[in-house]
């Protein structure tokens, strides 16, 4: 027993799969009869059959006519089971992992890499990918992230989809996802990575089309599949140069073969820059950075917690985890370091911008998610990787607590998403309000909370790093600030203000059930004090955090060209002015927001009620405002929604769009050669044969 | 005795004419006979090489091919004949059903 | 005179190494007798006496073993090469046969020739797997394609298939006259025409330096490459799929191409490496039109079945990659990739005959619509054979295009393998149509129901979803199965 309860890390997505095959088996033979005899259809196989044949048996499904026949009664029997199977599934993964980290914490800091092999996979001379899972401190952090907040969102959408038909498809579908996404955090090696980057992108684009009746739905989810090919041809072909050069794929071998392969000269400075170029074009498809992002905000189409887990808190983290564990190569190229920073901030400023127009709900969110992971790549491009680990957590927490908060609000406003719709909930989802203005005040950056640590710890990198920049830093806290606008935009115009709900549906809105406000609230809890492991010393703090990944990226930084970000320290002063200017930033995001969306939206509606001829005076009073927000705020508004416009919709979706329409018209002509006579078969078979062997001769004749 | 090289000429003139055949007719059977011809070709050489060579080799060869070809020739008269009576055509320009 | 001795050892010996073809001819002559006795209803019977007389051939390959047989004083032999496509090629010729047992049944197929044509041709197939003799190659090749011409037209009254068949068999004569003649020019300029004799003399410059073997290389590459369908000698596949009856598309594409690209990769492989300048610009450039060509013609296919058929000419552009690689590695990829495509292949031409309720227009793409939710098991499968095909992970189609394309990198044709893996990106688009279909789409009214599978059927559906599976996670064994007949050739 050298590793003890370390040999059970397998069971970390063992779980997931276990939940994946029962929760199945329970569609197939329980959900499926039900939802079929509901719309009217008779079950397959048995009496409809094609009456020549007559013994025909039905093969497929065995048992539906049994289930069938009980009909409706069993119904909510399986529901409960499955209610308790797919999150008990997640949340025994989660034990695990926890007892496996905590294992793995008792040992001292250099000896923290566990390697588990369960068996090769791919196997040739030399060459060897197994199936083999990595637990080290990075690794423990995304596992305890995947695992926590899966199973807090897997609670929450008992409830939240207790009114959804296929129940139980819906939870095949999310432990699916849990036991890919764990593959890919665990995975020992590149290739083992590339099964569960795939396998979150199948489950991802499944969830997404859950309502495919709606074409909108099914259509998003052909986009995120589409688009996120592009960035998985560019990962393949990393992989691909990596074993070409390295001639391994697994982590310890190729971080461990950087020094020698690049003192032989193996290992030039472009072939790095080429490695890590299309390892990031991989991570722009997965985590939505320009120009990729497009397919993100389609993405929310899926319901609610799906746009949580999947595409807030982990799969969309994906690709910031890769370029992480890939640190020791990143820092082999500056180039390529420069390009994610700036992708990084641009990606952050850009999306801020866009995030301010939105009225819809979840779309504000799915902005302000690319924005965010923007400034984790901004992170890892000024090589404060372990920064953006921990702003991947923290983002995790709140980001997570946003979305459910904001699905809770749906859920009570039966299906509303449009802001405009809402107003005054405060008062009918208390819970929900509390806890998600405790997520909003955590993004804005608001001192003691998570998003201040994690993201002023970005802001702070990205200044004084080597490969940070003065610029890089003015455009990460200015998003700062624009992302404080906004979010206070969305609280003040769902919770706060009069009522603009539909009379019909405000007679229906309720609090949500306990299985949604307690995991929101435990991320809540989360989302105030999970950045207290992280306080920077200058703070009085010991940062934690950094000190746990220290050992993945110390070692990286020794076998590095640089010697990282260590070096020497600009003025604590200075880190306090920056740190002032950053919350100063934040809080006058949320002011203007207050002054737009709290004073001047209330009042005149209150004034013109009471007092009608003294209307058109206070109205010209605030005509000030009007100039001011037609001078500025308007202008700002309209130029967000003319770069969304004009950037979004014609120029990234142009050129996504155009691609695959020149592929499609390619293809139409490519098609029409066969033209179906056999005449110009046999020619082209000819002049094949003249071009082949004319070939072959000139080359052999000729030197 | 000839050496190969002029057979081969030969083999070639006959190969040539029966592909030349087969891309340009539309009329079945001619490509089917044409066919026969490039096969025709290849025995010359097969023969002439064999002989020159006093290797059994080339001569088999050529026994073998005309065997298959007679084969061939089954088959594609069956065909034919089926392909006629649904269509009444033996114009390969009127098979056009399948394209793209 | 002297009287010829009788050397019947070597003959033994020789009937020995064709034991597995000589019990596939055997059960299709007995098939063909069988015919003649069964009464109308008993039919299917000559199903289940196919199955087991190629079940029985599987056995007998694998009581020869890996070891090296020559026979017939080395026109054909026995090594572990010759194994491994002896049992791809019954495999899929196995699963073919099972599939039979329904898809007769809806479409009259129940006829003692059409199982007879099937096993004759599968034994043209081992003879062109395992000859080492241009002359057993090329009987190999006609052994195998005369029944299949006969196969792709047995709907006698259906245009379609009658269309297929005739393009399929003018074409094909044609390119066997360029087989010949390029066999002719060979043995003009070399003297013989066994295979390993021609490679050992191939390090003489008169021999690789002679025009007229040069010219008949090439020439037989043009035959070999009508057979694997590479672009541009690649127009009649589409044709002759669709028209074909499916279950002999589903035949041709798994076996046919594991035949000839057995026989591609004995010449290459053995004689190729002198020659290597021109032919590996030859074979890239195939390669690569053979690849994009496919894929970018099957992006708009609204027929299933020339849709997987023009997906079958991408599928052996990416094969040609690892031909183009060489070596072992190449080598090991491209009988890797053989197998699993056998499996996938038949796997996913499996389902849509299920779903297809006729031929021609029952395999029109809508009429997928909405069957994923409505038929798991189906829709699973297919979704699995199709994620296959597009080499996503955990499936086998994704190890063997990585054992490509990593074949291809490690020989230095990086472009290549970029353009493979573009390929395989932009092939996701066709693969998906039929997903996006049964699952996003809604059900039209009356939506189709699969035919009742035979068990039989579903046995083959499963093993083949299994092999998928098995070897997407645990493909060693069969990867070193294939490194090993790679080393047994080229020792």
């Amino acid at each position: 027993m050298v590793s003890g309860v370390l040999d059970y890390l397998w069971l970390v997505p063992a779980f997931p799969l276990l939940g994946v095959i029962l929760n199945g088996v329970l569609a197939l033979i329980a959900e499926r009869p039900f939802l079929l005899k509901e719309a009217g259809l008779p079950p397959p196989g048995g009496s409809h059959g094609h009456p020549s044949r007559g013994n025909s048996h039905a093969t497929e499904a065995p048992g539906s006519h049994g289930s069938g026949a009980s009909g409706p009664h069993s119904a909510p029997v399986y529901r409960n089971v499955v209610a308790f199977l797919a999150p008990g599934a997640v949340g025994a993964s989660f034990v695990v992992a926890l007892l496996c980290v905590l294992s793995l914490a008792a040992r001292p800091p250099e000896g923290r890499t566990f390697v588990q092999i369960l068996f090769p996979w791919i196997q040739s001379g030399s060459f060897l990918a197994p199936v083999g899972f990595q637990l080290d401190p990075l690794s423990s952090v995304m596992a305890l992230v995947v695992t926590g907040v899966g199973f807090l969102i897997h609670v929450y959408s008992v409830g939240y989809m207790s009114h959804e038909r296929a129940f139980a498809r819906y939870f095949v579908y999310l432990n699916l996802f849990m036991f890919a996404m764990l593959m890919l955090v665990l995975a020992n090696n590149y290739l083992l990575m590339f099964v569960g980057w795939e396998g979150v992108g199948l489950c991802s684009y499944l969830l997404i089309g859950y309502w495919y009746e709606k074409q909108s739905a099914s259509d998003a989810g052909k986009k995120a599949f589409i688009v996120n090919r592009i960035g998985d041809f560019g990962f393949l072909l990393g992989v691909f140069l990596i074993f070409w050069t390295f001639g391994s794929v697994s982590f310890t071998d190729v971080f461990a073969r950087i020094p020698l392969l690049r003192d032989s000269g193996v290992l030039t400075a472009g072939m790095a820059t080429a490695i890590t170029l299309l390892l990031f074009l991989g991570a722009t498809g997965k985590s939505a950075q320009i120009p990729l992002y497009v397919w993100l905000p389609d993405a929310m189409e899926g319901p609610t917690p799906v746009s949580a887990l999947i595409h807030a808190a982990t799969m969309v983290t994906a690709g910031v985890y890769m370029v992480a564990r890939s640190s020791a190569l990143f820092l082999l190229s500056p180039d390529a370091m420069s390009v994610v920073a700036v992708i990084g901030a641009a990606t952050a400023i850009f999306s801020a911008t866009i995030g301010i127009c939105q009225t819809d709900i979840k779309r504000v969110l799915a902005y302000s998610t690319v924005s965010q992971l923007g400034y984790m790549f901004l992170a890892c491009g000024v090589g404060a990787f372990a920064a953006g680990i921990f702003h991947l957590m923290t983002h995790a927490f709140f980001k997570a607590l946003l979305f459910l908060g904001s699905g809770s609000v749906i859920h009570a406003l039966s299906g509303e998403q449009d802001m405009r719709k809402m107003g005054g909930v405060r008062r009918y989802l208390p819970v929900t309000f509390v806890t998600m203005f405790a997520a909003t005040l955590a993004i804005s950056g608001i001192p003691g909370l998570s998003g201040f640590f994690s993201k002023d710890e970005i802001l702070w990198q990205s200044f004084s790093s080597p490969h940070g920049s003065p610029a890089l830093w003015f455009v990460g806290a200015l998003a700062a600030g624009i992302t404080a606008f906004y979010m206070f935009r969305l609280v003040f115009l769902t919770f706060y203000g009069g009522s603009r709900m539909d009379p019909e549906v405000e007679k229906h809105v309720h609090e949500s059930p306990w299985t949604m406000t307690v995991p929101l609230s435990i991320l809540a809890v989360l989302s105030v004090a999970g950045g207290w492991v992280g306080i920077p010393a200058s703070l009085g703090g010991d940062n934690r955090f950094e000190e746990w990944l220290a050992p993945v990226f110390r070692s990286v930084a020794a076998a590095g060209a640089h010697g990282a970000a260590t070096g020497a320290h600009p003025s604590v002063s200075l880190e306090f002015g920056l740190m002032g200017i950053s919350v100063g930033v934040a809080l006058a995001g949320i002011g203007i927001a207050y002054f737009l969306y709290r004073l001047r939206t209330s009042k005149p509606a209150e004034i013109a009620r009471r007092v009608p001829a003294l209307y058109d005076l206070v109205y010209h009073k605030y005509y000030v405002d009007e100039i001011y927000e037609w001078a500025v705020v308007r202008r700002v508004v309209d130029g967000s929604v003319w770069l969304w416009q004009m950037f979004d919709a014609l120029f990234i979706d142009g050129i996504v769009n155009g691609i695959a329409d020149g592929v499609r018209s390619a293809g139409d002509r490519v098609r029409r050669l066969q033209a179906g006579i056999v005449g110009g078969y046999a020619f082209s078979l000819l002049a094949g044969a003249v071009l082949l062997v004319g070939y072959i001769l000139y080359r052999s004749m000729v030197p | 005795m000839i050496e190969p090289p002029a057979y081969l000429l030969l083999s070639a003139i006959l190969f040539g004419i029966g592909v030349v055949g087969v891309v340009a007719r539309r009329n079945i059977l001619i490509i089917l006979m044409s066919v026969e011809v490039m096969l025709n070709g290849v025995n010359v050489a097969f023969v002439a090489v064999g002989s020159y060579l006093g290797d059994a080799t080339g001569g088999i060869f050529a026994f073998m091919v005309m065997t298959v070809a007679a084969a061939e020739a089954a088959v594609g008269l069956a065909l034919l004949i089926a392909l006629y009576r649904i269509r009444e055509t033996i114009d390969i320009t009127e098979l056009k059903v399948l394209k793209w | 005179m002297t009287p010829i001795a009788m050397d019947t050892g070597a003959l033994v010996r020789g009937l020995y190494c064709i034991l597995p073809e000589m019990v596939v001819i055997g059960t299709a002559i007995l098939v063909l007798l069988a015919d003649l006795l069964l009464p109308e209803e008993g039919k299917k019977r000559l199903c289940h006496l196919s199955v087991a007389g190629v079940a029985a051939a599987i056995l007998s390959a694998l009581w020869l073993g890996p070891g090296k047989i020559e026979g017939f004083s080395g026109m054909i032999v026995h090594d572990g090469m010759g194994l491994f496509f002896t049992l791809t090629i019954l495999a899929a010729a196995l699963l073919t046969l099972m599939m039979a047992t329904g898809y007769s049944e809806w479409e009259g197929t129940q006829k003692g020739e059409f199982y007879a044509l099937i096993l004759l041709s599968t034994s043209g197939m081992l003879f062109m797997a395992e000859g080492t003799d241009l002359m057993t190659v090329f009987l190999g090749l006609e052994t195998l394609s005369i029944p299949i011409y006969c196969l792709v037209g047995f709907h006698r009254g259906r245009m379609r298939s009658l269309e297929g068949a005739m393009k399929y068999f003018l074409l094909g004569a044609f390119s066997s006259g360029f087989f010949l003649y390029g066999i002719a020019l060979m043995y003009a300029a070399a003297g013989t025409t066994r295979i390993p004799v021609i490679a050992s003399m191939m390090r003489d410059a008169r021999l690789y330096g002679n025009p007229v073997f040069l010219a008949g290389i090439g020439l037989l590459l043009v035959g070999f490459a009508f057979k694997v369908s590479l672009v541009p000698f690649h127009m009649w596949t589409p044709d002759a799929y669709e028209g074909a009856p499916t279950l002999v598309t589903a035949f041709m594409g798994a076996a046919v191409k594991a035949a000839a690209f057995a026989a591609l990769l004995r010449v290459v492989l053995l004689t190729f490496p002198a020659i290597l300048p021109a032919m590996s610009g030859v074979l890239w450039v195939l390669a690569a039109l053979t690849m994009t060509v496919g894929n970018f013609s099957a992006l708009l296919q609204n027929n299933m079945k020339r849709m997987l058929a023009y997906s079958s000419i991408a599928h052996a552009g990416y094969i040609l990659v690892g031909l183009t690689a060489g070596g072992v590695a190449g080598g090991q990829a491209v009988l890797f990739y053989v197998l699993v495509y056998a499996f996938m292949n038949l796997g996913a031409f499996g389902v849509i005959m299920l779903v297809a309720q006729r031929e021609d227009d029952g395999y029109d793409i809508d009429n997928f619509a909405g069957i994923g939710f409505r038929y798991p098991v189906l829709g699973g499968l297919l979704s699995l054979f199709l994620v296959s095909l597009a080499g996503i992970p955990p499936t086998a189609g994704f190890v063997g295009k990585f054992y490509l394309f990593g074949a291809a990198v490690r020989s230095g044709y990086v472009g290549l393998a970029v353009l493979g893996v573009l390929n395989s990106a932009v092939s996701v688009y066709y693969y998906l149509r039929p997903v996006v279909s049964m699952y996003m789409a809604p059900a039209p009214e009356g939506i189709p129901v699969p035919r009742p599978p035979r068990s039989a059927f579903s046995f083959a559906l499963c093993a083949s979803a299994a092999a998928v599976l098995l070897l997407g996670v645990m493909p060693a064994s069969a990867l070193e199965f294939a490194e090993r007949s790679v080393l047994s050739l080229l020792m």
